[in-house]
């Protein structure tokens, strides 16, 4: 007789009574609903906030330049271009931010003794972002940029012509000339320094594809830390030292596990509320329909069955408003972002999912105590009053 | 072991200094049809509650259908319910969120399996076969009092506890409401009527009064040709 059509009819009607109780107590829902979704939006915009903060940081660290040096290991040595380019391999991608060598060499202008520094420029920017260049970075052959002491003590400027004479590896004479295209200051020793392309220096002094150090910037946010790096390049390029820049990479990574904590803590402390917040709620709505579960109960529903009832609404509560709470807690982290950094976030995608899952489980959970006590009441207790 | 329906014992409900129900003792044979009427705050819906497995006696036993309520889980208290009691309350206790035909499906849906066009047939049996879409707030307390009528029936119950079923209805309602009554009686249900009313008494094979918590008395057939007699003067 309770054929399969029959029993399926039987779910389908349990299945719309929880919608009906949505959807036809409307201003209810509204109530409830906009508990769930506040505890949703400030949870998903704090975390993301929190994957966020480090990252900003991270990326201002990097302003303070290059966080390891590559050097040869036995004193006087030189990289050589396979050097560099197994250190360069051995690095994860996703972590580089740049890789920069430098070639140091005596040179005179004037009678006067000067070091120049060959380099590539567009390195240079990338490893050590707080160089401040006043007229251009070179561009072409030929130019170059010159400290800032330098160029007070010589009244070389942008447009100036330079001309730099040495001996090269053959110890011939050379003289070369060059138009400076920018000033540099950097607050450091470079400021005394004379900086043209690798490719100048190397037709200038006739020796090619030999460096004294490279500097090489890092992100130490998510995968390797600096020292499993710095190991790796010493396996994949015997001979070369990789040695850490000490002074930024001990506070970046210092702070770093302080925020770790925050975050943590933060994390936590959100979703405590959050919990308060929802089940507050849940309270006030099951606390409302005490005499509809004495009702339900008086016609014979087990208490499982009335508890899972209310469980599906607290669930399909919670993932409605864990979606709504994603949507506005983007919202939310991004004016936070904007105003505290002045930078927009990528927002975490994965983290919707993870939050409608949080949502619908804290709703749940938090139903789960008032439910219990409502159902366990005689039904008789509930049904008068009022 | 009594082959009564119902056996309710010395049965007292005592609320802090209130005596609801005082020494109650009771016994109803299968298919008869009781009614019980008394003053208000004379215990009558304490009583159905207590028969009715919503509520325990504070004192005293019942034993319905053979079996000693005191005895029961809460689990087995709610199976006798959905299997045996049908409950017309004396407050509808409609569900606000569901309409006519859902709030009499619901009790299908909790004793078995809902069967939509039955539900429909107990709502126009009541005269609401055009309210059946309507949400309890848009009906009248006459028609939601009906819904409550055609739920405690839907599902053909051994003992019916009618607590004031016809107390909002006109006289054509009240006798639709009656003629059910009757329907099921004929098939051998078993009923008890809370009623203020003497034309709904009239209606019964046995009248017990209730005063104070007390049976004041209990009158079968012939005894009962004047329910405005002395049993209803409080
Ligand atoms: N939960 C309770 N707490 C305290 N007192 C109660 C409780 N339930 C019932 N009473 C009291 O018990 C007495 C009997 O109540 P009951 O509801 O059984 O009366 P009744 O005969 O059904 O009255 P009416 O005809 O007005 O419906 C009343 O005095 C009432 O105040
Ligand atoms: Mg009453």
């Amino acid at each position: 007789m309770a054929g399969k059509g029959t029993r399926a009819r039987n779910r389908a009607f349990g299945l719309k009574m929880v919608l009906w109780s949505l959807f036809r107590r409307r201003s209810r829902l509204l109530v409830a609903l906009t508990g769930v979704t506040i505890g949703a939006t400030v949870l998903l915009g704090l975390i993301t906030l929190c994957y966020d903060i480090p990252k900003q940081l991270g990326r201002e660290f990097r302003s303070y330049g290059a966080n390891m040096v590559l050097v040869k290991d036995q004193v006087g040595g030189r990289l050589s271009a396979g050097d560099l380019a197994a250190a360069r391999a051995a690095l994860p991608a996703a972590q580089l931010v740049g890789l920069t060598p430098f070639r140091y060499e005596a040179v005179r202008s004037h009678m006067l003794p000067y070091t120049a520094v060959g380099t590539g420029f567009e390195d240079v920017r990338r490893t050590s972002p707080f160089w401040r260049v006043e007229g251009l970075w070179p561009g072409a052959p030929g130019e170059a940029l010159v400290g800032v002491d330098v160029s007070t003590a010589t009244g070389l400027g942008p447009g100036s012509l330079l001309t730099l004479e040495g001996r090269d590896s053959r110890q011939v004479r050379y003289e070369k000339n060059f138009t400076v295209s920018g000033v540099v200051s950097t607050g450091s020793v470079e400021d005394g320094f004379i900086y043209v392309s690798l490719a100048d220096m190397e037709a200038m002094t006739g020796e090619s594809g030999l460096v004294d150090l490279a500097e090489v910037s890092l992100t130490t946010s998510g995968g390797q830390s600096l020292e499993e790096m710095a190991g790796a390049v010493q396996t994949a390029a015997p001979g070369v030292e990789a040695r850490l820049v000490v002074r930024v990479t001990r506070s970046e990574e210092t702070v770093m596990g302080k925020l770790t904590w925050l975050v943590y803590l933060v994390t936590l402390v959100v979703l405590t509320l959050t919990m308060i917040c929802v089940s507050t709620t849940m309270m006030t709505v099951v606390i409302e329909r005490r005499k509809e579960i004495g009702l339900k109960k008086a016609l014979g529903a087990e208490s499982r069955s009335v508890a899972r009832e209310f469980l599906g609404e607290g669930l399909l509560l919670g993932v409605l408003g864990g979606l709504l709470g994603s949507a506005a807690g983007v919202g939310f982290a991004r004016i936070v972002s904007h105003s505290v950094f002045g930078r927009g976030l990528s927002p975490e995608g994965h983290l919707v999912p993870v939050t409608v899952a949080v949502s619908a489980a804290v709703t749940v959970l938090a139903s789960l105590w008032p439910v219990r006590r409502a159902v366990d009441v005689e039904p008789a207790a509930v049904l008068r009053g009022e | 072991m009594s082959d009564n329906i119902l056996d309710v014992i010395d049965v007292s409900k005592i609320y802090g200094p209130v005596k609801a129900l005082q020494n109650v003792s009771l016994s109803v044979r299968p298919g008869e049809w009781l009614a019980i009427m008394g003053p208000s705050g004379s215990g009558k819906t304490t009583l159905m509650n207590i028969v009715g497995c919503l509520d325990s006696p504070s004192l005293g036993r019942v034993i319905l259908d053979g079996l000693g309520l005191d005895q029961l889980t809460a689990g087995e208290l709610t199976a006798i319910r959905r299997e045996a009691i049908g409950l017309i309350f004396q407050q509808f206790h409609l569900i606000g969120y569901l309409n006519a035909l859902e709030n009499v499906m619901v009790a299908q849906y909790y004793h078995s399996l809902v069967d939509e066009a039955e539900a429909l047939e107990a709502l126009a049996k009541v005269g609401l076969a055009d309210r059946a879409k309507h949400l309890p707030r848009q009906l009248s307390g006459g028609e939601q009092q009906r819904v409550c009528v055609a739920r405690a029936l839907i599902n053909h119950p051994k003992l019916l506890l009618a607590d004031e079923p016809t107390g909002n209805l006109d006289e054509t309602n009240e006798g639709l409401v009656m003629d059910i009554l009757h329907g099921l009686h004929r098939q051998g249900g078993t009923i008890i009527v809370v009623t203020h009313s003497p034309e709904v008494a009239q209606h019964a094979e046995r009248v017990v009064v209730l005063e104070h918590g007390r049976v004041a008395s209990d009158s079968r057939g012939a005894d009962f040709s004047d329910p405005s007699g002395a049993s209803q003067t409080a």
